[in-house]
């Protein structure tokens, strides 16, 4: 049965329209992430399944039942959503165990509470009142209070953002694995690339108020719908192909093809199969060399950095039509010095972003579709487990 | 609502309806429908209450007509009414915006010594009311009187409200303004001119409003120093029983003027706002006064001398000499208890009727928020002889059997200090971290559930400190208490009042201590409010 499900979802901060018409779906017990950049509509996206923002127009249904189409709405406290704020929003006046507690009726608070406190590692803390926490046992009680009364739907916002970096990456991942311990199903709204690609199942990419792409973590970062979507979610090399017989052939040499990923892509939007199109690489799929062989593209290094774990390496192109003046490599080994001369080998498979346009001779029933009508299009699906 | 009000649990699966029986628990009796639209109009009721003596004043004057309000108007009399308070208005704020501004910066940016000291006694004369302050000086030199002696009077008494502000903003601020504009070759007076002075624009502008705001209003410290404004006017005229319409007229004039004054406020203070303020500020070192430290320090002493040192060798001089002729103390008492019963009941409406509206603008932006918060600033500005006046037009029209009733004196002073209550529940509200009201709401709580194990809890400690600050000040009251007082009934103030003009001044000491006595604490509440605990350079 299926989870969280919403469709064709409008929400508006006063006159602004914030949501265009999401489309999601999450699976019982699974963990999705929406990601986007700021302003994209996420919080309000959050906001409206929770029951705090209400919606315009559109489905929100969570178990087959109807929490709001815009005109009737459940309120907040009835949704059993839990919902965990980017501070926490601990209750200050109460204990971490009155805290826990408040969502539960008397009778089961103890042995719950006792429960949960074990369940987040906190186990003794029980009397200590919120200011004498840290901000990671802060954020932990706060997760073990939205979770104490076993809400349907877990509602994450951002709850990392205000933690410093090691704490926040450890924090991380003990509540992905606190959160699949306790079979919750979550969202989990963030900015942060990282964060969305370690802690979810699936996730979604929001743009301009709508859903780009759905797709496991994997199935973005390589196959992303767009160039945006692919930017976003790390650095991109985007160079001209021709694309045709399952191949790319670029300026840089020629590639196979990803094969598609049959969820991250609508039926309706199939490209076509051949023709001029933009090709992603990401940075490690380009090899670099200093000696010329058979296949490679001569370069240039434009500046190079260490970044502890390998280096990133920014190459000048020869001007050459259908190639960016820039190159972006990481590499495990030093590079040379800036300036020096390299070698270029490509790797791995070229995946094509955005449409694909047929060659010339071709006649032109089928116009390239616009990018805002492709997003719309992508009716996004969250596929998991 | 209909379908979806019904329990959540019927489409559920065997397993959580298992799970969680009766977590979200049955129905309350209470529609929860009710609630979301009940504040809304609690907050329509509260501020049309508060807003109301604007229009009972306008319905009052309106009675007169045209033509007699054109000749009323005209009487030359109004001519020197405007040109006294306008006049004195501008003179004393520009005295009080300079004393205030240059005790804040010696305190708070230079090395004088005993700076905590001084910052104290500096805001004490907000503690002694401005009747007091007349009384004080009228009754040692009565050459004080007039024009000179209420400039002189006058400034004394309000620069703290110049003072506390600007200090606040001064102890606040990032000294890196200051620090870059040394480092681009300005010296430290052209540095004070140009980057300390810009930046504390916002508080000498809300200062000044709330000093010319106090002159407008000021009845007492005038009558005492005879001096004629609008409001000795306007009371004179009630008093005397000529005609209610022109002393509505004046009333009218006098609220316009106040309604001026604060528009021309909101267009200065826009400009020089700070970008950083707070916890992340760093705190300059302070400027060394070098040859400058002992007329800075003949110069602070001076001022407290005059603006706190008068009033309190005044008290005790009289309470001294007037202790023979003073009567028994058992008529003191009865005054400062039935002057508390009045402030505490008005305080606890005044707080009760706050919490809605604070609640309304803290919780969600709309446009009836915003319009409350400003109907509540307006009414601030409101003289209290205006709120007094419009009170009695009330009662007089449709409430008779109210009149010179205790009511009305309740009800003077829930309009007069709501503002100041509304300030003290919203920074109370302040302290409730933002989003746990929603938090509560996903663990199942009902909107009134949440009022009352979250935030309630979370903003009674604010509340009690807004009721006693409401209740001590309104204690010391004095114009609205002599016109709205029912017969018979003596309070600290109309006791101060009547002991002093029958010149009595002994007599009047004991009343004036006790008020200056209750005043101290919430001065104490506001200098700390406002300027922080302590000064962030010595944390830490």
């Amino acid at each position: 049965m299926s989870g969280l499900s919403i469709t064709g979802l409008h929400a508006a901060h006063a006159r602004t329209p914030v949501l265009r018409g999401v489309d999601l779906l999450v699976t019982d017990g699974a963990l999705a992430c929406v990601l986007g950049p700021s302003g994209c509509g996420k919080s309000t996206l959050l906001r409206v399944i929770a029951g705090f923002h209400s919606a315009v127009q559109g489905e929100v249904t969570l178990r087959g039942r109807l929490l709001d189409d815009g005109r009737a709405r459940v309120p907040a406290e009835r949704r059993r959503i839990g919902y965990v704020p980017q501070d926490g929003a601990l209750f200050p006046h109460l204990t971490v165990a009155g805290n826990i507690g408040f969502g539960l009726p008397r009778g089961q608070r103890q042995e719950r509470v006792q429960e949960m406190l074990d369940l987040v590692g906190l186990s003794g803390l029980g009397d200590r009142h919120p200011h004498q926490l840290s901000g990671g046992q802060q954020q932990r009680v706060a997760l073990a209070r939205a979770l104490a009364p076993r809400p349907e739907l877990l509602l994450l916002d951002e709850p990392f953002a205000a933690l410093d970096a090691a704490l926040r990456t450890e924090l991380r991942t003990e509540v992905a694995a606190t959160l699949r311990r306790a079979g919750a199903t979550a969202i989990l709204v963030t900015h942060d690339q990282d964060e969305a690609l370690c802690f979810a199942d699936t996730i979604a990419v929001m743009r301009e108020g709508r859903i780009a792409q759905t797709g496991t973590p994997h199935a973005l970062y390589h196959q992303p719908v767009d160039a945006g979507v692919a930017c976003f979610l790390g650095e991109a090399n985007l160079l001209a192909a021709r694309i045709d017989a399952g191949r790319a052939t670029t300026a840089l040499g020629t590639l196979p093809l990803t094969a598609e990923c049959p969820d991250s892509r609508p039926s309706t939007a199939k490209p076509s199969t051949e023709g001029q199109g933009t090709v992603l690489l990401r940075p490690r799929q380009l090899r670099l060399a200093t000696e010329p062989g058979s296949d490679t593209v001569p370069v240039r290094v434009l500046r190079s950095h260490f970044r502890g774990h390998d280096h990133r390496v920014e190459l000048a192109t020869d001007p050459r039509p259908g190639v960016p003046e820039q190159l972006i490599a990481y590499t495990d080994s030093a590079p040379p010095r800036n300036g020096s001369p390299l070698f270029v080998t490509l790797h791995g498979t070229a995946h094509p972003v955005g449409p694909v346009v047929p060659p010339d001779p071709a006649p032109a029933p089928a116009p390239a579709p616009a990018p805002a009508a492709e997003d719309r299009a992508h009716a996004a699906r969250a596929s998991t487990r | 609502m209909s379908t979806l009000d019904r329990p959540a649990d019927q489409g559920l699966p065997p397993l959580s309806r298992w799970r969680a029986p009766r977590t979200w628990a049955p129905r309350a009796l209470l529609p929860d429908a009710l609630v979301p639209r009940a504040l809304p109009l609690l907050v329509t009721v509260v501020i049309t209450a508060v807003a109301s003596p604007l229009v009972f004043v306008a319905v009052q004057a309106g009675q007169a007509g045209w033509a007699q309000a054109q000749r009323l108007l005209g009487r030359p009399l109004i001519a020197t009414l405007l040109w006294h308070t306008l006049s004195l208005a501008a003179v004393v704020t520009v005295g009080a915006v300079a004393l205030g501004f240059a005790a804040a910066y010696l305190v708070e940016r230079t090395d004088l010594p005993a700076r905590r000291f001084w910052t104290v006694m500096l805001a004490m004369p907000l503690a002694v009311p401005e009747f007091v302050h007349g009384y004080s000086w009228v009754s040692l030199f009565p050459q004080v009187q007039g024009y000179s002696g209420a400039v002189l009077v006058m400034t004394s008494s309000l620069y703290p409200l110049v003072f506390l502000p600007v200090a606040a903003t001064l102890r606040r601020f990032d000294a890196s303004a200051e620090e870059v504009a040394r480092s681009l070759g300005r010296g430290r007076w052209t540095t004070l001119w140009r980057v300390t002075l810009p930046l504390t624009r916002p508080a000498l502008a809300g200062g000044a409003l709330l000093v010319s705001l106090y002159l407008l209003g000021e009845y007492g410290a005038f009558a005492m120093l005879r001096f004629t404004t609008f409001a000795t006017a306007i009371f004179t005229e009630y008093q005397l029983g000529f005609d209610a319409a022109s002393a509505s007229l004046l009333t009218l004039v006098l609220c316009a003027l106040a309604l001026l004054l604060v528009t021309l406020d909101a267009r200065a203070g826009r400009r020089g706002r700070l970008v950083r303020q707070g916890a992340t500020a760093r705190p300059g070192s302070p400027v060394p006064l070098g040859r400058a430290k002992v007329p800075a320090l003949l110069a602070v002493t001076a001022l407290a001398s005059t603006a706190l040192g008068v009033p309190l060798f005044a008290l005790g001089y009289w309470l001294l000499r007037g202790s023979s002729t003073t009567l028994p103390p058992a008529s003191i008492l009865g005054a400062a208890t039935t002057t508390l019963g009045y402030a505490l009941t008005a305080a606890v409406v005044a707080t009760a009727a706050a919490v809605p509206v604070a609640l309304y603008s803290w919780r969600r932006r709309t446009r009836l928020a915003q319009a409350a918060e400003r109907a509540a600033y307006l009414t601030r500005a409101l003289p209290g002889i205006a709120v007094a006046l419009s009170i009695v037009f009330f009662a007089v029209r449709y409430a008779q059997p109210l009149y010179q009733q205790p009511p009305l004196l309740v009800a003077g002073y829930v309009l007069l200090f709501f503002p100041l209550a509304l300030t003290a529940v919203r920074a109370s509200l302040a302290q409730v971290p933002p989003g746990v009201e929603e938090v509560a709401r996903s663990l199942g709580t009902r909107p009134l559930g949440v009022l009352f194990r979250v935030t309630v809890p979370l903003i009674v400690p604010g509340l009690g400190a807004a009721t006693a600050m409401v209740a001590l000040t309104a204690s010391t009251e004095l114009t609205a208490t002599l016109l709205l007082c029912p017969t018979g009934t003596q309070t600290l103030a109309t006791q101060f009042w009547a002991y002093t003009t029958g010149l009595a001044y002994g007599a009047a000491a004991p009343y004036a201590a006790l008020m200056v006595a209750m005043s101290v604490p919430p001065v104490i509440l506001l200098t700390r409010r406002t300027l922080g605990p302590k000064r962030p350079s010595e944390t830490p």
